[in-house]
């Protein structure tokens, strides 16, 4: 027992040595197999902050109930009323369309162009906070609403969010068959580097062979090559999302300043940091696998 | 030890090395497979380690049935052997020292203990001041010798050496000899393919004589 861990300690340190011996063809291949990683990786990460910000919009679907320009005082009122009584309302705000020339004024900066517009083009406006926020329950409240007289639009918020739900669902499954691409890619790199590994080396496995080391003995060193190599290239990939992230938050930070708000990028999570060491260091085994039991079995001593 | 019964082998496309081979080498015996080249020596040497398998009859050692024996046990019937090559199949990227380890690795050693047995082994040759040098620095005998080395640093039960003595001159090939019969003295069984008639004048041991893949005497 000790000296089987001992034998893969060995192992391991050998391994490391190997890595030093050739630095450059190393960092070549941790390079290439980061860079692999870090695509569909860093889209991986996009995805998921975009996911957050669509969540927050979407966990409170509103719908804005826009009135026709010409509704007078009692009208709007009467709209009010029949909204303040519907059981499908939960809460209600107006906006006048005072307001909402005062609002788009302040939050876009466009405060010239408003204030050369010759009269207000925006209706007046009810938000609406919905008892059921089901897409079906909204739909249902659009639809009846849209019937009233004097209102002339009815827009459902949740819908731009159903849309980016569905545009986030198909960008999912983009990175899933990139992932795999990637992954593909990633194990056909180990597969050629540790086929030559076996080819320069192949004297030392013959002669192992012949003096009684077992295959698992002479496999492991590739495996154990392959596997760090695969991790090296994880930590590779995270490195250079960490630092794209640093880069663009630092220039986030100062947009988000402009418009007063605070956007800033997350990084992968520990959980999603671990399955990609993880998973890049098994691709990085499975390579070094798939190549050792095909070009091994062609190396019989005589 | 090794058992060798009604033993033929032919290799692909080729003549039979050997035919009809029967013997026995005793636990503790010293042999010599003497005969002009080509008569077989060294395919029998490779029948015997399990590097070739016959293509009749039946090879025992330790009481196993060589041909018969799955894949993954022939290492382990091979650590029983100390194997010196005719062709010696040093490894020129690793110094004398590291040449002579890998049997040691093989077989699990701790570090330690295989640094002790390896520098006791290259003594034994005579290589001890050499244990930094790769073997393209060496001479013919001094590679022989390092091979000779890597063959007894376990400690193997059995000594298989093909032309343990072609490079060397007199003087070291005595030297060897004598090695040799030390060994064969606390009980390990020595088989030795040779020409090296000198050397079988030296150590007396029972001679087995090949011809044409044929044992003749
Ligand atoms: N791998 C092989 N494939 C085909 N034929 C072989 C092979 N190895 C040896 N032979 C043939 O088998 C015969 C015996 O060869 P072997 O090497 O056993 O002879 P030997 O007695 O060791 O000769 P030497 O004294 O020259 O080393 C020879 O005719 C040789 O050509
Ligand atoms: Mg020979």
């Amino acid at each position: 027992m000790r000296a089987w861990l001992w034998h893969h300690l060995d192992t391991f340190v050998t391994t490391l040595a190997r890595f030093a011996r050739a630095p450059a063809a190393t960092l070549f291949n941790v390079g290439v197999i980061g860079i692999a990683l870090a695509l569909p990786a860093s889209l991986y990460v996009a995805l998921s902050n975009l996911q957050g910000y669509a969540q927050a919009f979407a966990s409170d679907p509103q719908i804005s109930v826009f009135l026709a320009l010409d509704a007078g005082r009692a009208e709007v009122e009467g709209i009010e009323a029949r909204l303040r009584q519907h059981p499908g309302v939960r809460e209600l705000r107006y906006v006048s369309r005072e307001q909402a020339l005062k609002e788009l004024k302040a939050s876009t900066g466009l405060a010239d162009v408003v204030d050369s517009l010759a009269q207000n083009p925006l209706p007046d406006a009810f938000v609406v906070q919905a008892r059921d926020a089901t897409p079906q329950g909204l739909e249902k409240l659009r639809d009846e609403a849209s019937r009233w007289p004097k209102v002339s639009h009815v827009q459902l918020d949740a819908a731009w969010a159903r849309r980016l739900e569905a545009g986030l669902r198909l960008a999912r499954l983009a990175v899933g068959l990139l992932a795999t691409l990637f992954a593909f890619a990633l194990v056909a790199v180990t597969f050629n580097t540790i086929r030559l590994q076996i080819l320069t080396r192949r004297e030392e496995i013959e002669v192992a062979k012949l003096i009684g080391a077992t295959d698992p003995f002479i496999r492991r060193p590739f495996l154990y090559f392959g596997a760090l190599q695969g991790l090296a290239g994880g930590l590779a990939a995270w490195a250079i999302i960490w630092i794209g992230l640093h880069l663009l938050n630092g220039g986030l930070a100062e947009l988000a300043q402009l418009y007063a708000t605070r956007i800033e990028l997350k990084h992968l999570s520990a959980e999603d940091s671990t399955s990609l060491l993880v998973f890049s260091a098994w691709l990085g085994w499975f390579g070094a696998w798939l190549s050792v039991n095909q070009h091994l079995a062609q190396i019989e001593p005589r | 030890m090794i058992s060798f019964s009604h033993v033929y082998k032919r290799y692909p496309g080729g003549l039979e090395a050997l035919r009809n081979i029967t013997f026995t080498v005793e636990a503790g015996e010293m042999v010599f497979i003497v005969g002009p080249s080509g008569a077989g020596k060294s395919t029998l040497l490779k029948l015997a380690a399990a590097i070739e398998r016959p293509s009749s009859g039946s090879v025992i050692v330790n009481g196993q049935n060589v041909s018969a024996l799955r894949a993954r046990a022939i290492p382990f019937l091979r650590r029983n052997f100390g194997l010196v090559f005719q062709d010696q199949k040093l490894l020129f990227d690793r110094t004398a020292f590291e040449n002579v380890m890998l049997p040691l690795h093989i077989n699990g050693f701790e570090r330690r203990e295989a640094a002790r047995r390896v520098r006791a082994a290259l003594d034994k040759v005579g290589l001890l001041a050499k244990e930094k040098a790769r073997p393209v620095t060496l001479s013919g005998g001094e590679q022989q010798r390092l091979a000779i080395a890597r063959a007894i640093v376990h400690r193997p039960a059995i000594l298989l050496a093909d032309e343990p003595t072609g490079n060397l001159d007199a003087g070291h090939a005595a030297g060897i000899g004598e090695l040799f019969r030390s060994f064969n003295q606390v009980g390990v069984t020595v088989v030795i393919a040779t020409h090296d008639e000198a050397l079988a004048e030296r150590l007396k041991p029972r001679v087995l004589s090949l011809k044409e893949g044929a044992i003749v005497a």
